[in-house]
């Protein structure tokens, strides 16, 4: 495999091998010295035309730790600022010659297109509303790490899944497995024709229930502006996970959040600090993946 | 020059006549349309050109009423003059081209403008259609009457649909005073929102925005609702749902003056065709599903679908070349066109003689422009075809500037292999 665009084109034995690779470099990771010298001499480039803090430190130190040399390059762009086209952008790093691009880019499709036109392996870290491959699979370890099993589980997913490329990738890895998928939000955040193996909830507390697995997405605060929800104080009454909720959660389930989080609509502080929530376990998960994946690129 | 046609099959939907003819041409006029029953072997006179059409089909030029010339302002897309090689080179004689371009023809100094480089560089009539709207903006009514003075025979904002329906009803009630057709483009672009593609699953599985069918529907409904209020004619353009069909089918039993277009790629492509983000496909209306395909089919059976356009929308290389989100909405097809709808005809959806109707007839009776058809002292506007031919679709040989299909290697059955325009031939035989 060159490239990492999706979890879409991955099969499950490509996902289970991922993680499996992911849970060697954690144990790597908790040694004293955490750094191996597997790709010593290659480089790597992270291309970021979105403001991202997470993602790009979470992968620049997952390059540092195989040894990698590390660009970072960002481009701030904006509609009205129209600078030199992605493919000028790409032409210019592959210059460079880069062994590795991971790119993060506001269209969906465009870490495809920059796969399409260079020889560098690229990892899509988030494109558009499409998919960011390298957060679902974390969370697939996540959750693998503390039930032990992904294969029967019950997935709710909360939040604007129409806009969000977490969800869609999220969607991807468990439709691969033996899971029950739900999406649950307010009917203007969840997609007009959803896939068919999706159970679609509209009241939180149903959607929850029985669940073992809530990923609460971040809900961009934009979107309250372009219309589709009235408030923000509405949907955190609605659709915000709070302290009143938690007991209709099932003791022995877990709760994530992609981050950054926006306590007060999405999740209350009562939520975050419940020992069911592994929000920061999956920060320190999402090291240990993203070297699995970029170790594991142009060698399986 | 003296031209001689022998053997062609003639069908002309103009004088109604159809049979085997062996036809002259001089200096550009027919000067004779002889029906026959048998083949004739052509004369051995040498100073006149012989072609011997056994077996080919002749049939008026074709009339496209949905182009984009994209002079003036944008001459890097395309100009009039490769656009109307294009066209020839496609069988249409007559284009018509919309306002959309920069400045927009919205004032009777770009009709002029534009009607004078097609006089100068042209290789066939060009019609323009003025906007509807100063600027495309959908807010104050264009000089309608002296754009039609100037040589505007329709009205269009087209690539922006007329939101205020106040405005848009205006400009049907105007429109109707100067005997010139409004050709709606349908969108509700509230609904469209910032949508690249048809709303539906694939939509959801690429992670791209949708544009929900309603976004047409809606505005489909408003303008017909208009034009039974206030009688006055409108045609809809580039109809891509079954959804539309419905409502412009029922419209047409209850007597309104509705027409309607619709263009190849809708009753040739779903929705599919943009694959892995293939900008190529990338259109507005977009692409949309197998049940609307083949509805669109049937409509132009059916005789709810009068017309069939390009929409021929050229565009640069760069504009395609970046990620599908940012690429621009179009495709070139003055050059695919007669081919792709020829398999109309092949599938048993068309007769010829209703396939023709539909790049003739019909599109002349919107636009109010008169055609002789093919008879004796006409100005010769015929082109040539052989609806067998096979060939494959080489965007790089495109006369257009635009290389923007997605029909790039298709092989295609149906070819035009003549279009002689006065005395302008423009021959595609060894092509």
């Amino acid at each position: 495999m060159k490239d990492l665009i999706g979890i879409k084109e991955l099969s499950r034995a490509q996902i289970e091998e991922i993680l499996n690779t992911a849970k060697a470099f954690k144990e790597v990771l908790q040694r004293d010295i955490k750094k191996v010298p597997t790709l010593r001499g290659k480089t790597a480039i992270n291309l970021f035309f979105e403001p991202s803090t997470r993602t790009r430190t979470s992968f620049e130190l997952a390059e540092k730790r195989l040894s990698l040399d590390v660009l970072n390059f960002s481009v701030p762009t904006s509609a009205v600022v129209k600078g030199e086209t992605l493919y000028d952008t790409l032409k210019t790093i592959e210059a460079y010659n880069v062994d590795y691009i991971v790119i993060r880019h506001s269209s969906s499709g465009a870490a495809k297109f920059i796969a399409d036109h260079t020889e560098a392996s690229v990892i899509n870290a988030g494109d558009g509303i499409n998919e960011h491959p390298t957060q679902a699979l974390l969370d697939a370890f996540s959750i693998l790490e503390i039930k032990g099993r992904i294969d029967g589980l019950k997935i709710a997913i909360v939040g604007d899944i129409l806009h969000s490329r977490v969800a869609r990738s999220n969607y991807y890895l468990l439709s691969k497995f033996d899971t029950e998928i739900r999406f649950v939000g307010p009917p203007t955040f969840l997609p007009s024709h959803p896939p068919e193996n999706v159970k679609v909830y509209y009241r939180l507390r149903d959607g929850i229930k029985d669940a073992d697995v809530i990923i609460m997405l971040r809900i961009q605060l934009e979107r309250q502006k372009s219309g589709f929800i009235p408030s923000l104080k509405e949907y955190y009454h609605f659709w915000g996970l709070k302290k009143e909720d938690l007991s209709f959660v099932r003791d022995d389930a877990i709760l994530m959040h992609p981050g950054p989080m926006n306590r007060g609509v999405e999740v209350s502080t009562e939520v975050v600090n419940d020992p069911r929530a592994i929000i920061l376990k999956q920060v320190t998960n999402g090291i240990a993946t993203r070297m699995a994946v970029i170790y594991l690129l142009r060698r399986s | 020059m003296i031209i001689k046609i022998y053997n062609a099959y003639m069908i002309d939907p103009f004088t109604a006549k159809e049979g085997k003819v062996d036809l002259t041409i001089e200096e550009g006029i027919i000067r004779e349309v002889k029906f026959k029953e048998r083949r004739t072997a052509p004369s051995l006179k040498s100073q006149i050109l012989q072609i011997d059409a056994e077996g080919l089909y002749l049939f008026p030029g074709f009339i496209d009423m949905h182009a984009h010339l994209r002079e003036p302002g944008y001459e890097y897309k395309e100009t009039i003059h490769t656009a109307t090689l294009a066209a020839v080179k496609g069988g249409f004689t007559t284009v018509c081209c919309m306002a959309n371009t920069n400045p927009v023809n919205d004032n009777p100094e770009v009709t002029y403008y534009i009607l004078a480089k097609a006089k100068d560089e042209g290789s066939c009539e060009v019609l323009p259609v003025g906007a509807i709207t100063k600027g495309l903006k959908g807010e104050e009514l264009s000089e309608m009457a002296l754009l039609k003075e100037a040589g505007c025979v329709a009205f269009s904002d087209d690539g922006m649909p007329v939101m205020n329906s106040l405005v848009m009803k205006r400009a049907l009630q105007y429109a109707k005073a100067i005997n010139a057709p409004i050709i709606s483009h349908c969108e509700d672009i509230n609904l469209t929102e910032e949508g690249v593609m048809n709303e539906g699953k694939l939509s959801f599985y690429l992670g791209l925005k949708g544009i929900p069918a309603a976004s047409e529907e809606i505005m489909v409904m408003r303008d017909i609702i208009l034009c039974k209020y206030y009688r006055s004619p409108i045609h809809i353009a580039h109809v891509s749902l079954k959804s539309s069909l419905e409502i412009i089918k029922r419209a047409k039993q209850e007597g309104i003056m509705v027409t309607a277009e619709t263009c190849p790629h809708y009753f040739t492509l779903t929705e599919k065709a943009i694959g892995n983000y293939d900008t190529s496909a990338k259109v507005n209306p977009p692409l949309r599903n197998e049940e609307d395909k083949e509805a669109i089919k049937i409509g132009l059976k059916e005789g709810v679908i009068d017309v069939i356009a390009t929409d021929h929308a050229p565009h640069h290389e760069d504009e395609k070349n970046v990620p599908f989100e940012e690429a621009a909405n179009g495709i070139s097809g003055l050059e695919t066109a007669v081919s792709l709808s020829l398999n109309l005809y092949h599938e048993g959806v068309l007769t010829l003689r209703q396939l023709v109707e539909k790049f003739t007839l019909n599109p002349a009776r919107i636009l109010n422009i008169n055609r002789q058809g093919i008879k004796e002292g006409a100005e010769a506007d015929l082109i040539l075809v052989d609806v067998n031919k096979d060939w494959i679709v080489d965007k790089n040989k495109f006369a257009s500037k635009g290389k923007n299909t997605p029909f790039h290697g298709w092989k295609l059955k149906g070819k035009v292999l003549m279009t002689i325009r006065g005395k302008n031939i423009f021959d595609m035989r060894e092509e």
